[in-house]
């Protein structure tokens, strides 16, 4: 065999650290387009919309003179959405999740399920506007209200909650069933005692991702109807006289907040739009806000693991 | 860890509580609304009258008003959704019918005055005026995909390309621009930039020096700078008419001048709190839709629109028919008879 030359063998090494090094700018060119994206939009709506930004912009109503329009009723709107949201799909999709990964029997009836939510997690938002306003509108006469648009963003977010449950509850070692049952629990003993809360870190962490998901979600929403105006405030859900509850607030008109930025950026008034973007600012801070808590909530309760 | 479960089992519980609560309750929570949908042209009037209105009823009164189009809003009208729509023409014999078939009668109030603005790049300094003909050998069905440079629309004009904007199939814009141009309600060349969003259009036309584009006064009030608006010669030989409150008063800009409504559902204005808003509204109307650059009627018209809701006079004057052209002063004689 004829050995090679050194420089040939360096030529090689050259070569291949060359390719190496492509690589690397290669991929760092992909996250920067993927970074610089995110902060050119969000530096160039902090410009646009930080002079808007006061207690005043939170404390008001939108109005038609764009120095006094605030986005009152809308993050009012969008936190009792959001609300709704999460009583409906956290304890369907935890408990769907738990059942499909602990006790649905492996057969093709389970597979042909477990292929449908992983579609339908893909499915785009739009649909489910439209299967709302046939079915929560029309078909159960709930009208455009809160409860209506909780309920849609409850089933556009429920397949990413059953998702990262699953993923979530495949992470924990077989052993700690087979430990469990081992000393004589039954499943549900063994879910509740060790599954749940061991699972717990990664269930919130999709919880928060798929509520963070669908405040931002218009379309749905639109397709509800809901591109109002509106100038109050649901009813308050505590009252001081008996019964001192009130569901009241879950059949009343609403607005969020990418809705009120659509209204916004579609006024003939230039003004409007200084105020779409901060509207836009304060969604994009509350998003941010949720996916840190996310991330912290992952983490202190992982701390707490200890197997 | 048995208190998360609990904590799972009382959010369940709470749920399906508040679920039924719902509907026991929706009846009571809609009482003190009054929802408003329709056109995006009448929109900002209407939502100038809900604002005061309810900073001037301190919060009691509730008031909703929602963009779908007038067609969409006539549509929740007749179902009985709603018990005020907005339209930027008057109502159509098929939707007389769709009333008719529920049961809803309604009051027909004429608010204000729009003047449907044809507009083009500043940039644009060979059209001094456009004619009516001329307008409608461009937005004709015949012309999609043939008229597509200025010499074709008139030989005096250079060999540039022609770029159209114009409103979306559901709006009543659309449904008035057509009839009044071309002649017959929605028929219209296909193959233009159509938005119900008006800021897409103005954006267009701002963008491209052989862009033409039409939408509501307002807007062209608000983008002076950017636009320029098209003196409009009604018939061949006359003199090109600009937009304006003095030539939509004085009826001198046509054909494009057009009244606005709303639609008021006879059984719910006996309801105090939509009496309440739709007398404000009348009583305000003049002042507010000027100040969001729309054409107020004389002071006159209110008051008749205020006699018909007394006498309980209900239906249309214009008999489900389209018309174009109608001045202020012929509004106000038929609304009188």
């Amino acid at each position: 065999m004829e050995a090679m030359t050194r420089t040939e063998i360096r030529a090689i090494v050259a070569q291949h650290k060359w390719r190496d090094a492509l690589f690397v700018a290669l991929g760092i060119l992909a996250l920067a387009i993927g970074i610089l994206t995110f902060v050119a939009l969000f530096v160039d709506m902090a410009i646009d919309g930080f002079g808007r930004l006061s207690v005043d912009f939170f404390t008001n109503f939108p109005s038609r003179r764009a120095g006094q329009a605030g986005i009152l009723s809308a993050w009012v709107g969008s936190v009792a959405v959001m609300i709704v949201t999460a009583a409906f799909a956290v304890p369907m999709g935890v408990a769907a999740g738990i059942y499909l990964e602990e006790y649905a029997p492996k057969n093709w009836i389970t597979d042909i399920i477990e292929i449908n939510v992983t579609n339908l997690a893909g499915v785009p938002s739009i649909i489910y506007g439209l299967l709302a306003f046939g079915l929560f509108v029309y078909g159960f006469g709930l009208g455009q209200s809160i409860l209506t648009a909780g309920l849609t963003l409850g089933l556009l977010i429920l397949p990413i909650v059953i998702l990262t449950t699953r993923e979530a509850i495949r992470a924990i070692p077989g052993m700690i069933r087979e430990a469990a049952y081992a000393l004589g629990a039954t499943r549900w003993q063994t879910v509740q005692h060790h599954i749940i809360p061991y699972s717990m870190p990664g269930i919130l962490t999709g919880i928060i991702i798929g509520l963070s998901r669908a405040i931002g979600e218009t379309a749905p929403i639109i397709t509800i109807g809901a591109l109002t105006f509106i100038a109050f405030l649901p009813p308050s859900p505590v009252s001081m006289a008996a019964p001192f509850l009130s569901f009241e607030w879950l059949m009343s008109s609403f607005t969020v907040m990418p809705i009120q930025m659509f209204n916004w950026t579609s006024r003939p008034d230039p003004a409007f739009q200084a105020n779409a973007a901060a509207a836009g600012l304060v969604l994009v801070i509350m998003t941010l806000s949720m996916n840190a808590l996310a991330i912290v909530l992952r983490y202190r309760l992982r701390k707490k693991l200890a197997w | 860890m048995n208190h998360k479960g609990d904590a799972m089992n009382r959010a369940m519980g709470i749920s399906s509580q508040a679920a039924m609560a719902a509907v026991l309750m929706s009846g009571a929570a809609m009482a003190q609304t009054i929802k408003i949908d329709g056109s995006s042209t009448v929109y900002p009037v209407t939502e100038a009258v809900a604002e005061e209105f309810q900073k001037a009823k301190k919060g009691t009164m509730k008031v909703t008003v929602g963009i779908s189009g007038t067609g969409g809003g006539m549509k929740k009208f007749c179902r009985g959704e709603i018990d005020i729509a907005n339209a930027s023409r008057p109502i159509l014999k098929s939707e007389i019918a769709d009333c008719q078939k529920t049961g809803i009668n309604y009051y027909e109030l004429p608010i204000a005055f729009d003047a449907l603005t044809v507009v083009i790049n500043p940039k644009n300094t060979f059209i001094k005026s456009l004619s009516v003909a001329e307008l409608k050998r461009m937005w004709e069905p015949s012309a999609q995909g043939k008229v597509a440079t200025w010499d074709q629309v008139n030989p005096a004009f250079p060999k540039q390309p022609m770029k159209l904007f114009g409103a979306g199939a559901d709006s009543g814009t659309f449904d008035y621009f057509t009839e009044a141009i071309v002649g017959k309600a929605k028929s219209s060349r296909g193959d233009y930039t159509a938005s119900e969003d008006d800021n897409v259009l103005v954006q267009g036309v701002q963008r491209d020096a052989g862009a033409i584009g039409y939408f509501g006064y307002a807007y062209y009030a608000e983008n002076k700078n950017k636009l320029k608006a098209v003196p409009i010669v009604a018939k061949e030989g006359g003199v090109g008419v600009e937009p304006s409150e003095k030539s939509v008063l004085d009826g001198s800009y046509q054909p494009l001048s057009r009244p606005i409504f709303i639609y008021v559902h006879a059984q719910g204005y006996k309801r105090p709190e939509v009496r309440e808003f739709v007398d404000y509204y009348l009583k305000n109307g003049a002042k507010l839709a000027k100040e969001v650059k729309y054409v107020p009627l004389p002071t006159q018209a209110y008051i008749v629109n205020a006699q018909h809701l007394q006498k309980g006079r209900v239906g249309s004057v214009f008999g489900g028919v389209a018309e174009v052209g109608i001045t202020i002063e012929e509004l106000m004689k038929r609304e009188a008879r």
